[in-house]
């Protein structure tokens, strides 16, 4: 059996009296995406600022790529690439001149280094501003521009801390896609996200995380069974069919000003043939369905029911 | 590759990073620049008269040269406290933190970067005050080579200084703010007015403070006045606030990120 590419055991951190996370256990095999997923203040960023070598766990060890974290970082160092939630780029030189710093710190030779910058200002769309200060990026040039420096060492593992977080879709997607093509060429990636729409597009497995806690983990379809909050939503524009359909279904939630009603489902082709049978058999014709898969609120507020800790606030520091 | 040579590299990546800013954006090195200029001039033609007890403007000038050479330098490194902590705030250096390169390299970047560019400001203020009428007539190769070493030497240790005061402000505005003792010491030193011009109890404080004793050398350098012991407690000073501001820095810089 191969090393996992990340494997942490029990991982403790603290600032002050805030216990941010309260030993987590992750392991991440080769060359597949996992996906740390949870809302502000989860502990996302400190699990990957941990990972990454960037500051000390308090307790718990982790091996990335095989070494240790404590004994040997720059082992570490030398097979991963981070791109942190904040662009990590310089802002007052051109997005030529970060690429080829990270050459140089990476130790290419210069035309090695040249060659390497070329390709990947090419591959990610910024030959035309290459030349620029990249202070004058859009957001998704500077997280294009981050993704490539850290790509420069050729990393086996990549460490990504809320990648499309303030992107528009079109920058979103075009992110998802590169970070398909990283592992399609073997690379891990470790992935943050707030969306579970994100991870369920990308992850191979997720970790749903809480307070510091590993609340859920799983593949996409594993954590969305376990959670309620799948609904079928029907609109209508004629009331008399919407009273209708109303009696028809059993279970609803009413919503009489936009003649809508909100059938509980879980989204499965059974469900939602009986719903339909339903309204079939009534003679009903809805003029909108739209089916409603659980999202990390639904994720977050079933896997959190109970045993979450009231006194903190959502937002808490990181 | 050695540590040594890996150091080495990396620290020269680092250096040609920090020079290509300051090539960049040379606003902020030059603002600094205005405060000595001004003084100097301010002091020369506006207070003049009363500052040289009636020997003369071209005396005044050779007096206050010195002095407002190193104080360029104690101007220079607020800037290098400010670029510092603007630095630290940038996610580019927790990148470099995450990187196997050698760690230290990102301070020595900074700070042969800043004595570098200190050496520059002393050398256009230094024009500045040749134009005004500043010469000197004694100085040897030798004399000259000693005050520029003297002057390396006492940038190497405000830079340091100034890395600290750097890593440990949360913001530009409070690095420009801890920096600033390092603009306001050489108006308590020898360098506008003679120490025996000052009252009684505070002549020790002057005459020991790191600037003073580096005023008196250089203007013996260059002038060939009485150095006496100052070289070695400039000398003192110097090694003193590099090492200090060596182990400040690194020690702060080493600690995890906030």
């Amino acid at each position: 059996m191969t090393n996992p590419a990340i494997a942490a055991h029990a991982l403790r951190k603290s600032y002050g009296d805030k216990t941010v996370l309260d030993g987590i256990d992750i392991t991440v095999p080769e060359g597949t995406i996992f996906s740390l997923l949870g809302p502000n203040g989860a502990g996302k960023t400190t699990a990957v600022k941990i990972l990454s070598t960037l500051i000390s766990p308090d307790g718990g060890q982790a091996r990335v790529a095989g070494h240790d974290l404590t004994t040997d970082p720059q082992a570490v160092r030398a097979t991963i690439g981070v791109t942190g939630q904040f662009s990590a780029v310089d802002g007052l030189i051109t997005g030529e001149e970060n690429m080829l710093l990270m050459a140089d710190l990476h130790h290419l030779p210069k035309a090695e280094g040249h060659r390497v910058t070329t390709e990947l200002l090419e591959r990610f769309d910024l030959v035309e501003a290459a030349k620029k200060p990249a202070s004058t990026y859009s957001g998704g040039m500077k997280r294009r521009l981050d993704i490539a420096m850290t790509l420069v060492g050729d990393p086996r593992i990549i460490f990504l801390d809320e990648p499309t977080t303030g992107l528009d879709p079109r920058s979103r997607h075009t992110m998802w896609q590169i970070i398909r093509e990283l592992v399609a060429t073997g690379t891990t990636v470790f992935l943050t996200t707030q969306y579970l729409e994100e991870a369920d597009e990308l992850a191979d497995r997720i970790a749903v995380l809480n307070n510091g806690k590993i609340a859920a983990e799983g593949t996409a379809e594993e954590l969305k069974r376990l959670i309620p909050g799948g609904h079928v939503r029907l609109r209508f524009t004629d009331p008399i069919a919407y009273r209708s359909a109303a009696l028809a279904l059993t279970d609803i939630t009413h919503d009489d000003e936009t003649l809508s009603l909100q059938i509980p489902s879980d989204g499965t082709q059974n469900n939602l043939r009986f719903i339909l049978d339903r309204l079939d058999t009534a003679g009903i014709e809805a003029d909108e369905l739209t089916v409603h898969t659980p999202d990390l609120d639904d994720v977050f507020f079933a896997l959190t029911d109970g045993t979450g800790t009231p006194n903190q606030p959502k937002e808490a520091v990181r | 590759m050695s540590s040594l040579s890996l150091a080495v590299r990396d620290s020269n990546t680092m250096l040609r990073r920090n020079l290509l800013h300051a090539r960049r954006y040379p606003s902020l090195t030059l603002n600094l620049l205005l405060t000595p200029v001004m003084l100097l001039l301010l002091f020369v033609y506006i207070f003049g008269n009363a500052m040289s007890g009636g020997a003369g403007r071209s005396a005044y000038i050779a007096y206050l040269v010195p002095g407002i050479l190193l104080m360029t330098i104690g101007s220079t490194v607020i800037g290098t406290a400010v670029s510092v902590s603007t630095d630290m705030s940038e996610g580019i250096i927790a990148r470099f933190r995450t990187m196997a390169i050698h760690r230290g390299s990102i301070l020595v970047g900074h700070v042969i970067g800043s004595v570098i560019q200190s050496v520059m400001s002393v050398v256009l203020v230094g024009a500045v005050g040749v134009a005004i009428g500043f010469r000197s007539h004694h100085a040897t190769v030798l004399d000259w080579l000693a005050a520029f070493g003297l002057i390396v030497l006492f940038a190497l240790a405000l830079t340091w200084i100034a890395v600290g005061m750097g890593l440990v402000s949360p913001t530009a505005e409070a690095a420009s703010n801890n920096a600033m003792p390092l603009i306001l010491l050489p108006l308590l030193s020898s360098a506008f007015v003679p120490l025996h011009s000052m009252p009684g109890w505070f002549q020790p404080i002057a005459h020991y403070q790191p600037f003073t004793p580096a005023i008196e050398t250089l203007r013996g350098l260059l002038l060939g006045t009485h150095i006496g012991n100052n070289w070695w407690i400039a000398l003192a000073w110097c090694l003193g606030l590099t090492v200090l501001g060596y182990r400040w820095s690194t020690s702060t810089f080493n600690q995890d990120p906030k």
